[in-house]
Formats: C-alpha cells, structure tokens, sequence
C-alpha cells in the first residue's frame, strides 16, 4: 500500500529548529534544516543520524528544501551538508540564497568569536553549503528527477520566502514554512492555488491568536515609542537584519518624517545598508505597493534612520534603536539592553516570537530578575512590550490557507503542542479532515491510494462519450474495453483493436436454445404472436420481423420449426453470441413461459 | 489540429493555433514597418518638413494635395502614422482562449486585439515581458500623442487611387486595416488582462492543454512556449538567441520530442554577426566623437541598449571618451535603467551572481552615478539646461517617424562631422532615411540582432528533432536580394510546412490517445494476464466519470440486492440494458482436453464426431450439440438455463478475454 510517511526532526510540537523528514512515493525529502536559538548544545541541531543509520545522506535523501532564510530554518545548513556529509541538492529561492549564507556567517561569527565554541561549522563550509543549492523561481516546476517535482507559492513571512509543493505523481505535499496571509509594509500575502494535496503540512505559531487589524497594532506601537521618546526614554528593538526590521523601519520612518520629529533613530549593525540593498535589488519579491513605485521613490533608503555606534548607547537624551539578535539571547542587542535596563523611563519592544530559554522569553513571561553569567543579578525596571510584528498567520489565516489549498489532511509544526491541540481540533471540525501534530521524531503515515494514469485509445473514449456523458445511477452504462500493459507504458483500448495489435483472431462463441411452446398453430402465426409479445415488453429494444419469418431482438435471433413428433407443440430457436449473453438468456426464460392468450 | 496565421511579418507573428478544445493565440506582434510611408513627426516645427512639395497624380488631380507629400523623390503620407494589424477577419478573436506573449517585442498589438474584438480571455506573460512591454507602449503612445496632428489621411487608401501611386506605398499591403496608435487607457486595460507566470511553470488550460514557457534567450523574460497535452507536444519558437549576452540563457532540451514544431522570430539580418557589429559600433562611436561629432543612436529604451551601454562601460575609459557626455532620452528612460536592474532572476548566470554580493546586475547602474550617462524623459525640461556637445545621443524611435531622434537628425543632419548609428534591426536604415534626404550626416549601419541564424536553427532541429516544422514562408526560401544564398533558409526533414499572412494550416498530426485515470479500487479489482513476454493484458469493465476535461474510471457499481419485494416488480425491471458489453473472446478449443473436463465435470455418454473444419461434441443424454471450430464454437441445447451456464463456462475457460 502506498503511503506519505512525515517525522519532524525539530519543529515538531516546538518553534525553533524546523527539520521535518517526508517520504512520499518511494523519495525522501527534508524540509528546511533549522538550529534551535533556545539550546547551545547538541540540541540545538536536529538528529540527523536519525535519517539513517548506516549508509550516505546523499543515498538517501533525494533533495533538500529551504523554505526561508530565517536561522531556525536554515541555520543547520552547513553543518549538515559539510560536517554530517550531503551532496544532494539544496533548494530555496534566489533571495534566500543571497542572504541566507550572510545570517549564517553572522551566526557563526557569534558562536565561534564571541562564544568561543570550537568545532563549528567555518566560512569556508558555508561557501561549500552554497555551492549545492539550486535557485527555484516562483510557481516554477523544478523536475528533481523524473518522477519528483516541487514548486515554490509566495508565502510572504520575510523576503523570499515560500511554500513548497513536492509532488510524486498524482501524490503530493505542501509545506508552508512561515507564512503571512495579511500584506504588511513591505511583503505581500501567502498564496497557493487548489492543489489539493494529500497532506499540507503548516506552521501554527500563532494557532491560537486572532490578532486585530494590523493598523490598530501599528498605532500602538507608533504611541509607545513616540511616548518615551517624548518623556526621554530610549527605546529598544531587538530584531533580525532582515525581515521585520525592515517593516519597522518604514513605519518609523513615515512617522518621524510626518510628525517632524528629531530624536536620532538607529540600527545597529553594518548589515543594514546591504539589507536594504538586498531589498532593493529583490524588489519583485516585495508588495505591489512598492513594487509600483520604487522607481519614482525607493521604500528602502531611508533618512532618519543612521547607523549605530556602541558608543552612541551611553549618549543622553532619547533615541530609537534596532539592535540585533531579536530574541536578546546575544550579541549588541543584549549588551543595549544591559545597558539601559535599570532606567524605568526606557523601553524594550518584542516585536516578534521569542524561544524559551532566551532573555527575551524571560522577561516577556514577567521575569524582572535575570541572572546573567557570573552570577550577576540585573534587575528589570524598564518598560517591556510586546507586539506581535512577527509576520506569521494566525489562526484565521491558517484556516484561510488550508480553505485554499483544500487538502486531504493537515499536519501541525513549528508551534506549541497546547496550542496545537486547540487548532488541530477547530480543523477537524470545519474541514472535516484528519489533522496530526507529531512530536519530534514521532512518524505519522498515512496511507495513500494514488490512480493509475493510462492511456485511453481516443476512438474508445469518444465512442463512450458519444453515448451521453451523464451517467445514469439507475442502469450505469460501462465502458467495455482491454488493458494492454507493456513495460510501464499502459494503454487502454476496445477489445477490438487489442485483438488486432496482438494478431489474434476473435473466437465467436454462439448459443442456441431450444423452447417448446405449446401452440398448434401454423409456424407464421406463432412467429407472429412472438413478436408482437416481444414488442410489447421491450419497449426500449429494437424488435424486428424480418421477410424470412424470424424474429429479432437487437441482434439476437429466433427462429420457429414445428415439432418433429408432437403437431402440437412448435420450438423456438433462440440463437445468440456470448457478447448478448444477458439478453439471450433474459429471452429463452421470458419465452419459455409461455406467450399470453390471443387477444379475442 | 489548425494554425491561423494572422501576421506576415516574420519577427512580429500572430498565430492562433487550434488544439483539442482549446484556442491559443501565439504572440500579438505589431508590424511598425507601415509607418516608413508617413512623414515624421517634428517635436519642434520644422521648416524643411512644413514646406516640402504636395504631390500629385499625372492627371494634374490635386484631391490628394493635402495627404501626400514629395522628398527627393519619395512621396509620404503627411498624416498620423499607422500600423499594420494583424489579420481581424480570418477567425473570430472573441473565441481564443488565451494569448501567449514570447517577448516583449510581439505584444504591441494586444490592446487592438483585446480592446476590440470582445476577447474575454486570459493573456499569459512573464514580468519583465508585461513591464518591459509596458514601457514600450507607453514610449509609443507618448510619441504619437504629444505631437497632436490634425490631418488622418484617408483618400491614397482608396484601392483605385493606392493603384496609380509610386512604389513603396502602391505596394503597401492591407492598407484597409490600419489603424492609428491605441490610447494609454487602452493599454493599461490591455495591461490589466495579463496573468504573470514564471519559466517552467505549468499552466493548465481548461485541463485539456498544459502551456509552459521556457526561456528564450533573446530578452529580459522572453519565452518560447510548449503547449502539450499527455500525447502530443507542439513548441512555439519565437524570438530566441543562443549568444551570451545579458538574459538567461535558451532552454533547448524541453523543446525535444515535439509532434510540431512552429519557428518563427530568427536574425532579420542572417549575414551579420552581433559581436562584429559591436565592435564597428564603438569604433564610428569613438572615432565620430574624437572628430568634434555628435553620435546619434535611434534605440528602443529596452533591450540590446543594456548591452551597447556595457560595452561603452568597458570601452569609454580606455578609448579615452570618459569626458564624454551620454545622454539616453526617452519618457520611460528611468523606468527602463531601473527595471532592469531588479530582475535578477531573468538574467544570465553571471549578472545573477553578482545580486547576490549585493550589487546591481547592469553597469549602467556605475555610469549614472559617475555622471556619464544621463537620462532624460524628452529633449524639453532638463536636458535643454545640461546639454553639451559633441555627445552621443540614445534616443527612439528607431522607425525615425517619431520621437526625440526626430528632432536630432533635424539638428545634425547638416553636419558631417556627426554620426548616426543604426544597431535596431526592425527598419530598413534607408527608407528611414528617406524623408531626411539630402542628408550630411554619416550613417553607419550596425544592426545587432541576436536571434537565431540558419546555422543555429539547423543544429537546433537536430537536437531538439521535431516530427514536422512550420515557419513562416519567408524562411522556406532564400532572402530576396540574396537569391543564390542557399544557406540562408531552413534545410530540414521532412520539409518545413510554410505560411502566409490569412493563410490556415493544418497541421499534420492525429491525436490517438488520451489520459484517463484508474481508481486505485478499480485498478485492485483488475486481473492481468501475461499473453507474450512482456505484454500483459487486462479486460476492464468500469464507469467513465469526464469532469473539466479530466476522465476518470471508476469501479462499476455492485448488483443493487433485489429490494425483498412487497413492491411488485415490474416486468421491465428485469430487461438488461444492451449497452452493457461483454468482452471478446479469442483462442481454440482443443477438443481432447474439452471432453476431458467436460467428463471431469460429470458428463457422460460424450460422443465426438469429426467435420470438415473442426468437431461436433455430442451429450447425448442432455441433448445437446457443441460445435468446435477453430474461431467459432456453437451450444445448441435445451432451454436448460442451468446447463447452458455450466458449458459456458467450461468453454471459456480455455478462450482468453479482450
């Protein structure tokens, strides 16, 4: 029995660490190869010698599948093509792989520099990673081979992110990745077309929030800032390079310029600039909005918003800055924070997810004491916030996409298992399909019943179709017809031209029955009363009294002798072809009971 | 399976292709060449123009006074330039389907096409296709519309009066239909109906015809297209190049295994060789400028000026030009320069690599910002303030009908010291010239056309091997001032199918198969049987579901259980329908082993009697007679339904079902 066999190896029941393994129709794909921000330990990479115990990755897996640029979604990358061994091919979109491998030197820089971890993936493996990936366009069919295709929809999270169909066949899945089904300043929405997969396999981070209107959010966050501005404060943002920062930036920048404000903004590191020009360069991958105008006016060259300098962050007076990591769990936006957590007038703003285990998780939780390393103890009297900027569907927009896409059954990842149960259950009902959340290294299967494609002889399929194309529930009309099989090449014709193709000659089978009825009649008259019986019943059937005194039924043919002893008694020949066997037998034992009485 | 060919003009088809349920139109080209016949529109009054000579008939009938116009012995139209359409008559337009756009260059007539004819389908192109093509349109109409002319001539289209005038325009073809430019708010209707779709992606047509395109090689986003259902392929070649210059490189191996084959789009100029012709290009550049000359290039804003800007990147310094001034005018000049440069994925490999650094894929991004090229929307504004000489000049329309170069040859043509540089290939340089004679201008004729030549065509059939070619008529045959050139047209087996302007092929192909799916319960219930080695067979019976084109098999129903009847039956109910089939039968009898079984099954008293072609086996007791032959065999029994069924069936089980 065929069957679509998933395991997640992270991301499943978690966010962080995105690996999910699926076969389908004999292929092995892995989806996305993410690292884990809450864990510095082996955790923090997906098990990959789950895959197989013995024998090459590259064996066994047909290709790799990066959704998004995102480091728990391609962080492990490198790892696992150069240390742990692939030499497959990895795919992504031409913007995932113009900024993925900078993230990942970023990553490794912290790792290594200023963590000092050994054994660690170097530059020179990231290159090497690089060089095995293959740009997908979108809605472009990339043939992997001659039997597995895959194809990229728009999912709008961050710049060049998407959704993926893996198709085998007619057996197919969809992974979305992060995904974002409202437009936001810079992205556009998700999309996919009906494809109805056999399974889609979705992100649900926000499987329980319906967030209110984006412009609600927006004025919020535009009030908070401008707020402790005003009063003096400074304001802190941690956030990733790329993605959200970007949408803030334009949102500030539209602010600061409308309401002529003069507290500096910043944004911490040298990355910006070449984000930006990133941005620039993939413009077609950004909203309609900007699409359309960037050539009068370019949405990411700002004017308020000017490099960061470590020293900055000691000047007096209010400021505005974007510092990286976004979840504070490293790096400069960890040290600002450090720096300015002690004042009440300041303020931190989350503006996405955090992983647990991560500074920012804490204090988002409540936490107003942190230990950091070596013992020290900072206290929290800033403000902290919260807003959800992260460019991830919420539970409306999930059930939004799986309306589209209208598959056979859903699978849950990169979200929390409460929570995934609540979603799981509301998916059952309204779309009346099954919905599984595995945990990490659980294996869902589910069995697949995929049809056969032949090809059907055009005169067979249009003499079936000449006949109506409704088809009746009452008497089904069925296509009669052989399947020659040669090699994989399957071809479906009448049993006519079979015959012929195969040279063989049709061996008639014939019966003909003999029925005694009593009538003393002459044999014409008794002819005569066959048919006018038979007439009256087969009211649908071509009956016929043909010049030589038989009768026929469509091609069945009866014949009346008299009896060689008994003047008395007349026998019908009934004679027909195998071909009209329901017929045929229908008549003798319609015949043998006798014909009514002549009509006086 | 048909084509309609609604265009002559080789490079600017218009086809619509008839296939399975479906009507496709192939391109939408424009031909632009009707307008060398009309007189250029001045941007600022031009007394030369104004004051040229009427011309009239030899009668001395002066009605066409005021429409035609005479310079050194050619005779215009002074009128709004028109265009050549492409045939409206020859199939109704409201009933295609969809219209597939290879480039951006053979969709300027889809606003008269999808604005006019109650079309009410989809067009398919690539991005850089609809925004490339956009600024194309929006250049022309901006052309036209900003010189408003009062006088649309109409009397020399008379066909008695088109008779008795000198060639080129006696000759001009269809002049009936043609028609003025279309408005911006035609073509952004035009525009509106475009659906983008990316290389290789799949596009299902009313699920009977699978459309993909593939890239072209020729221009930023250009397509060949493959339109297939899962038994027949035809390719639609339209505009390609296989030379490396700034697109992604032609897709040639999914073009292979096609029925059909339709070519269309190669060099208009077979003998030239691009690479040659850039270099002649920056050398007359070079040395028209050293002189103390103006350099004049008529251009379109998109397209093989990318490249020229390229190579002057990397020629200017070294041949010591860096003080000169380039200037590129035209109203979508920024728009062109800035589009360019944002659609990395279109582009060959090398210009891809370096988004990824990040910089722009096109050195012109460097010259603009360095100030050695700038860009001007029109030759009013700006440009009249920074303007310096000598200059080269980049500048539309390369018909010369219309546009800033109109005014520029106007300003230069007296010189010559200055220099006009013909690289579009679309016109003939000296009908464009004509209505500037006597001109001192030098003229340098470069024209840079990368698409295919008849070498490339021909090593391109080899590979890709296309049951049967079809072209237009102009590619069957030596080009006319080159009569002994027999190189110089398609060579191939068996001979390309050719067609003209109104002409409908048919194209040579059967379908004889069609996709149909077995359900997999179907399918489980199917008994194949092995009849040769490697041949097996399997006689189905099932229910044939069609939905949106796609058929289905599905298993058939179960005998309804006869409802445990109170109802009384009707006698009808019992007749069985006709149409239910049974399957051939083939094989022989071999008579031993019949009796045999039929022994076995506990018949005695057999009796077997030879006849002239085969056996009568006789059961006595039954009264019964069985007739083997060798194709044939034939039951006569007693109306014993029960036995009849058992003989049946012992005899099928030595014949094989079909």
């Amino acid at each position: 029995m065929p069957e679509i066999r998933v395991t997640p190896l992270g991301a499943g029941q978690d966010v962080g660490r995105s690996c999910i393994l699926v076969s389908i129709a004999g292929k092995n794909v892995m989806l996305d190869c993410g690292m884990h921000m809450g864990f510095n330990d082996d955790r923090r990479f997906p098990d990959f010698s789950y895959i197989t115990q013995n024998g090459r990755l590259t064996d066994f897996l047909d290709c790799v599948i990066i959704s998004h640029f995102h480091l728990d979604h391609c962080g492990a990358l490198p790892y696992f093509s150069e240390m742990v061994g692939y030499d497959g091919p990895i795919y992504m979109t031409p913007p995932t792989q113009a900024i993925c491998p900078i993230l990942l030197e970023d990553y490794r820089k912290i790792a290594v520099d200023k963590k000092g971890e050994a054994n660690f993936f170097t530059s020179q493996m990231i290159k090497d990673c690089m060089k095995k990936v293959v740009a997908v366009h979108l809605h472009q069919t990339v043939q992997v081979d001659d039997e597995l295709e895959i194809k990229a929809y728009y999912a709008g999270h961050v710049l060049g992110a998407a959704m993926f169909q893996i198709k085998v066949g007619s057996e197919s899945v969809v992974y979305t990745g992060d995904y974002n089904m409202t437009p936001d300043r810079h992205l556009g929405a998700a999309w996919i077309d009906r494809c109805r997969p056999n399974l889609l396999i979705t992100e649900s981070t926000y499987a329980t929030t319906i967030r209110d209107s984006k412009r609600c959010r927006e004025r919020d966050f535009l009030k908070k800032v401008h707020e402790t501005v005003e009063r003096g404060g400074k304001v802190l943002i941690p956030v990733f390079a790329l993605g959200r920062a970007q949408e803030l930036c334009i949102l500030l920048e539209t602010f600061w310029e409308r309401m002529n404000l003069k507290a500096p903004i910043y944004f911490s590191t040298g990355l910006t600039e070449k984000a930006n020009h990133y941005y620039k360069l993939f413009i077609t991958w950004t909203n309609q909005k900007i699409r359309k105008t960037f050539v009068q006016r370019n949405m990411f060259e700002f004017k308020h918003i000017k490099a960061f300098d470590r020293a900055f962050a000691d000047n007096p007076g209010p400021m505005v800055v974007f510092a990286t990591p976004g979840m504070l769990h490293a790096g400069q936006s960890l040290q600002i924070f450090r720096k300015w957590a002690g004042n009440e007038k300041n303020m931190v703003i989350m503006p996405g997810y955090c992983v647990q285990g991560t500074v920012g998780h804490k204090i988002l939780s409540g936490q107003r004491k942190l230990e950091m390393e070596g013992r020290q103890v900072l206290e929290v009297k800033m403000q902290v916030e919260y807003m959800s900027f992260s460019a991830h569907a919420d539970a409306k927009g999930i059930m939004q996409l799986i309306g589209q896409a209208e598959p056979e059954h859903v699978l849950l990842v990169h979200g929390e298992a409460k929570k995934m149960e609540f979603l799981k259950q509301k998916i059952e009902q309204e779309f009346r399909v099954n919905c599984y959340m595995p945990a990490n290294g659980e294996t869902v299967t589910l069995p697949t019943s995929p049809s056969i494609p032949v090809g059907i002889s055009l005169g067979l399929l249009k003499r079936e179709m000449a006949q109506g194309l409704l088809p009746d529930a009452k008497k089904p009309r069925l296509l009669q017809g052989t399947l020659i099989m040669k090699d994989s090449n399957f071809r479906l014709v009448s049993s006519e031209q079979a015959l012929k193709e195969l040279g063989l000659a049709e061996h008639q089978l014939r019966f003909t029955c003999r029925v005694h009825l009593h009538d003393a009649r002459k044999e014409q008259e008794t002819v005569m009363r066959v048919y006018s019986h038979l007439k009256s019943i087969l009211k649908d059937h071509c009956v016929q009294h043909l010049p030589d005194g038989s009768v026929t039924v469509e091609s069945i043919l009866i014949q009346a002798a008299a009896h060689s002893e008994d003047p008395g008694t007349k026998v019908l020949l009934v004679s027909w072809t195998y071909q009209d066997e329901e017929l045929g037998s229908y008549l003798t034992s319609l015949l043998k009971k006798g014909l009514p009485q002549a009509p006086s | 399976m048909k084509l309609y060919c609604l265009s002559g003009h080789p490079t600017l088809p218009c086809n619509v292709l008839k296939f399975k349920s479906t009507t496709i139109m192939l391109d939408c080209g424009l031909d632009m060449t009707s307008t060398l016949n009309f007189l250029p529109l001045p941007l600022v009054q031009s007394p030369r123009l104004s004051n040229l000579p009427s011309w009239s008939l030899k009668d001395g009938n002066a009605f066409l006074d005021k429409e035609l116009k005479e310079c050194s012995g050619h005779v215009f139209v002074d009128s709004v330039p028109e265009f050549c359409l492409p045939e409206t008559e020859l199939i109704d337009l409201s009933t295609v389907d969809v219209i597939l756009i290879s480039n951006y260059h053979c969709m300027m007539a889809l606003p008269y096409i999808t604005e006019h004819t109650g079309f009410t389908g989809t067009v398919y192109a690539t991005e850089p296709t609809l925004q490339i093509g956009r600024l194309l349109m929006e250049e022309l109409v901006n052309f036209i519309e900003r010189v408003p002319k009062a006088q649309s001539a109409s009397f020399w289209k008379n066909k008695d009066v088109q008779r008795l005038l000198p060639s080129p325009l006696k000759d001009a073809v269809e002049v009936s239909t043609w028609r003025r430019c279309y408005s911006m708010q035609e073509v952004n209707s035009a525009l509106s109906k475009i659906q983008l779709v990316g290389y290789s992606q799949k596009i299902e047509l009313f699920g009977a015809v699978q459309v993909t395109p593939l890239s072209s090689g020729y221009a930023l986003g250009s397509s060949n297209w493959v339109i297939q259902s899962h038994y027949e392929k035809v390719s639609y070649v339209s505009g390609s190049s296989l030379l490396t210059t700034h697109p992604q490189p032609m897709d040639q191996a999914s073009l292979k295994n096609s029925d059909v084959l339709i070519l269309t789009g190669l060099t208009q100029i077979p003998t030239a060789n691009p690479d040659g012709m850039v270099g002649e290009f920056c050398s007359n550049l070079a040395l028209t400028v050293r002189n103390g000359g103006n350099v004049l290039v008529p251009c379109y804003p998109s397209g093989v000026i990318y490249d020229l800007l390229e190579c002057l990147y990397q020629y200017i310094d070294s041949a010591g030009l860096s003080n000169v001034p380039f200037y590129f005018i035209s109203p979508v000049a920024n728009s062109s320069l800035e589009f360019s440069q944002i659609f990395a994925e279109w582009l060959c490999h090398n210009k891809q690599t370096k988004v990824y650094l990040p910089e722009p894929p096109f050195p012109h991004a460097e010259l603009i910002q360095t100030n050695k090229l700038k860009h001007y929307p029109s030759i009013h504004g700006d440009f009249s303030n920074d303007f310096r000489q000598p200059c080269v000049v980049f500048t539309g329309h390369p018909s010369l009908r219309f546009g800033d170069v109109v005014h520029f040859l106007e300003l230069w043509g007296k010189s010559s010291l200055n220099t006009v540089i013909f690289t579009e290939p679309d016109f003939s340089y000296l009908e464009a010239l004509a209505p500037y004679q006597p001109l001192a201008m030098k003229c340098i004729y470069c024209p840079i056309d990368t698409r295919l030549n008849f070498i490339q065509v021909s090593n391109l059939l080899k590979e890709v091997q296309p049951l049967h070619v079809v072209c237009p008529e102009q590619y069957t045959q030596p080009p006319p001032t080159q009569s002994h050139r027999m190189d110089l047209m398609i060579d191939c087996q068996p001979p390309a199918m050719s067609y003209h302007r109104a002409e409908v092929l048919a194209l040579p192909f059967k379908r004889r198969y069609e996709k149909i799916e077995i359900m997999p319960e179907l399918a489980d219930s199917l008994v194949p049987i092995e009849i040769k080695p490697g041949i097996s067979l399997a006689t189905v019976s099932a229910v044939l579901h069609t939905k949106d084109n796609k058929h289905v098999l599905q298993p058939p129903p179960r005998p309804t259980q006869p409802t445990s009847g109170k109802k009384r039956k009707r006698v009808s109910d019992d007749i069985p329908d006709c149409k239910v089939l049974k399957p051939l039968l083939s094989g022989s009898i071999p008579v031993e082993q019949f009796v045999q079984t039929l022994e076995k099954h506990g018949f005695s008293d057999i009796k077997v009697e030879d006849t002239a072609k085969g056996h009568i086996v006789l059961l006595q007791e039954a009264e019964t007679l069985i007739q083997i032959e060798e194709d044939s065999t034939h039951i006569i029994c007693d109306s014993d339904e029960m036995l009849r069924v058992r003989l049946r069936d012992l005899v099928l089980k030595f014949l094989q079902k079909f």
